[in-house]
């Protein structure tokens, strides 16, 4: 047998495989394993925090698809969420329908708004594009209060507990254990959409697509793919977070999301599964630290004193996607890879 | 019959001097896309920060609003050129995705920045034009929306003559056509890059200032550079005229949306009017009434 150094493929099979050596495989293991055991060795608050991170998983693996995948800026993600969250909300309050069709309902009702977007969007790209998505969140937004006998307008809508074959999920914990197995299933799709043929026209596209469509990929049903799955996950993360917080209203689906989904893929790296990851966890946890920073600060700068709140956290995110796209454009996933191809190459890290 | 008349003409009078506001936002947009190819998100926190400084010079330092004010266009200036040399430079020859992102998380930043300094209480603007409004042969408009349209025109003209005459105009068109070609040809491109940004930023200020006359100071002012999107879209982003006339056209679109509609769906029709005109445009015709086409190649 050869002695294999460095990373290298020796067939197509190789080059796509989800976990490339038995490393990855048992690094996988471990933190599967620690997810499992958190609820019983961190706090609550923790478990909630995961909790969140999980949602936004969900939601940035939906608006990397779009636009770290196939290059497709979307200003309108929060529209999208909102409209999962309010179908869930609606089906499962209303009419007490089971979770099993609340969250793929939202989905659906999800991805048929963004086909309905993506459809006539498909002549536009670029800053264009950006335009047109965020007009369309822009509608939504004003749909949502205006619809007051449907979505309840600026009152809002009661979510009721989530339950699961009878067993309400009233607490945090049993909460994680449900997202946790959603979250895993939602990522395993995602990563198995980006290896396969559609990913890749998903990339082609991205890279240039006049050269992609001449190469053979269908722009129209490539795109409209893109956004209709974009937007399913992003519905089935509006519907979780529907259960989750237990009463949506329209302030939790306005521009500011659209772009805090934008800031978790930048940040954890745009074209790749586990940045996605990384940056939906980043953003969530974030603030903590900066709250922890503020407050720290406070007996520096006795000016600071009682001055932390929300926007500190937004003004970060608006500087972190400034030196990300600066200094890391491939965002945290890169700076993960790097590492990790300087201890296994090392010493040769060249 | 005549009272119907009346209060159509009511709102498109109101529906020009709103547009007219539009129109001087659109131009700071215009001025950026046609020299760097980079729509800048920020836009409206550049108007509402020239806003406050100008505020806070009239009121903290006791200065006159016409030492103020080109004071406040010096500073907006100099911070365009510090923007386009820390943001902008870096991202040269990147895609337009992050350069886009750029402006956005610039903007966000900004906006909540201005939130912790500035806090988030409404100011009134100490107005430096008379409080009776002008009566123009049986039409009633205020002093600032009148000037407002007197300042959006002249700028428009200034700048058509700029890019058509000036040597550093046709070097902006220049480097927005090609820019390597206008660096062959001897074009300075930093210079004109910086300059850009600072002039856009000038023309934010002076948005900026009369806007503050017309509503309340806040930081929430940011926000009406997003509706004065469609109308460098209607106009088409390349043209100094498109962006007036779309400014002014968005502004009679909203009001009348307004002024009839809202009767029927129950409120909120005039901020949601230009997000709905802006996604036609671009779907109709998204290079707007005067820009160019974009034609491909692989």
């Amino acid at each position: 047998m050869a002695i294999r150094s460095k990373t290298f493929s020796e067939s197509y099979h190789e080059d796509i495989m989800v976990f490339r050596t038995i490393w990855s495989r048992c690094w996988a293991g471990v933190f599967i394993v620690a997810l499992v055991l958190l609820p019983f060795l961190g706090d609550a608050y923790l478990v909630y925090l995961v909790n969140l991170s999980c949602l936004a998983t969900i939601g940035a693996l939906g608006l990397n698809i779009l636009t770290g995948f196939t290059g497709q800026i979307s200003l309108g993600h929060a529209a999208f969420l909102a409209f999962g969250a309010y179908t869930t909300a609606l089906l499962g309050g209303e009419w007490n329908m089971p979770f099993w069709v609340t969250l793929p309902a939202g989905g659906a009702v999800a991805a048929l708004a963004g086909v309905a977007v993506g459809i006539p969007c498909l002549r536009l790209k670029g800053l264009y594009l950006a335009m047109a998505t965020m007009a369309f969140g822009v509608v939504v937004e004003y749909l949502v209060i205006t619809w007051e006998g449907l979505t309840g307008g600026v009152r809002g809508l009661y979510v009721p507990t989530l339950t699961v074959a009878g067993y309400p999920l009233d607490t945090d914990e049993k909460m994680y254990v449900f997202l946790l197995i959603v979250t895993a299933l939602m990522t395993a799709a995602a990563k198995n959409i980006t290896r396969t043929r559609v990913g890749r026209a998903f990339v082609a596209i991205r890279d240039r697509d006049v050269a992609a469509e001449i190469i053979g990929v269908n722009l129209t049903r490539y795109k409209v793919t893109a956004f209709a799955v974009s937007s399913f996950y992003a519905g089935v993360a509006g519907g979780l977070y529907a259960y989750v917080m237990a009463y949506i209203n329209p302030e939790h689906f306005t521009l500011m999301l659209s772009i805090e989904y934008l800031a978790m893929i930048i940040v954890g790296g745009l074209g790749s599964i586990l940045g996605s990851i990384f940056g939906a966890v980043f953003i969530v946890v974030a603030p903590e630290f900066i709250k922890l920073f503020a407050q720290s600060m406070e007996s520096v700068i006795p000016a600071l004193e009682g001055r932390y709140d929300l926007e500190w956290n937004i003004a970060v995110f608006g500087l972190l996607i400034m030196l990300f796209l600066i200094l890391e454009p491939g965002g945290l996933n890169a700076i993960w890879v790097r590492v990790k191809t300087g201890f296994k190459n090392w010493p040769f890290t060249y | 019959m005549h009272s119907a008349t009346s209060y159509f003409l009511e709102l498109v009078v109101s529906g020009i001097a709103v547009g007219s506001l539009y129109a001087l936002i659109a131009l700071g947009f215009v001025l950026i896309f046609k020299a760097t190819g980079v729509i800048n998100f920020a836009q409206g926190e550049i108007i509402m920060i020239a806003a406050f400084i100008a505020f806070y010079f009239i009121t903290r330092l006791g200065l006159s609003f016409w030492v103020a004010f080109p004071a406040t266009l010096a500073i907006v200036a100099i911070l365009g050129m510090i923007t386009e040399r820390l943001l902008l430079r870096p991202m040269l020859g990147e895609p337009v995705f992050s350069v886009v992102m750029i402006t956005i998380g610039l903007s966000i930043f900004l906006r909540s920045l201005s939130g912790i300094l500035f806090g988030h209480d409404n100011q009134v603007f100490p107005n430096p034009f008379p409080k009776e409004p002008l009566h123009l042969g049986g039409i009633v408009l205020s002093h600032t929306h009148f000037w407002t349209m007197i300042v959006s025109f002249g700028l428009m003209v200034a700048f058509l003559i700029f890019f058509k005459f000036a040597r550093l105009g046709l070097g902006m068109r220049a480097t927005a056509n090609d820019q390597d070609t206008a660096t062959l040809m001897g074009v300075n491109i930093k210079k004109v890059f910086a300059l850009t940004w600072a002039l856009s930023f000038v023309i934010a200020g002076v948005a900026g200032v009369f806007l503050a006359n017309v509503m309340v100071l806040n930081v929430g002012i940011a926000f009406t550079a997003i509706s004065a999107f469609p109308a460098v879209i209607l106009g088409g982003l390349q043209s100094v005229p498109g962006a007036i006339i779309g400014g002014i056209a968005i502004g009679i679109i909203e009001n009348l949306a307004g002024g009839y509609l809202d009767q029927i769906v129950g409120g909120g029709v005039k901020d949601v009017t230009p997000a709905v005109v802006l996604f036609l445009v671009l779907m109709i015709r998204p290079y707007g009434l005067f820009g160019q086409e974009e034609v491909e190649r692989v």
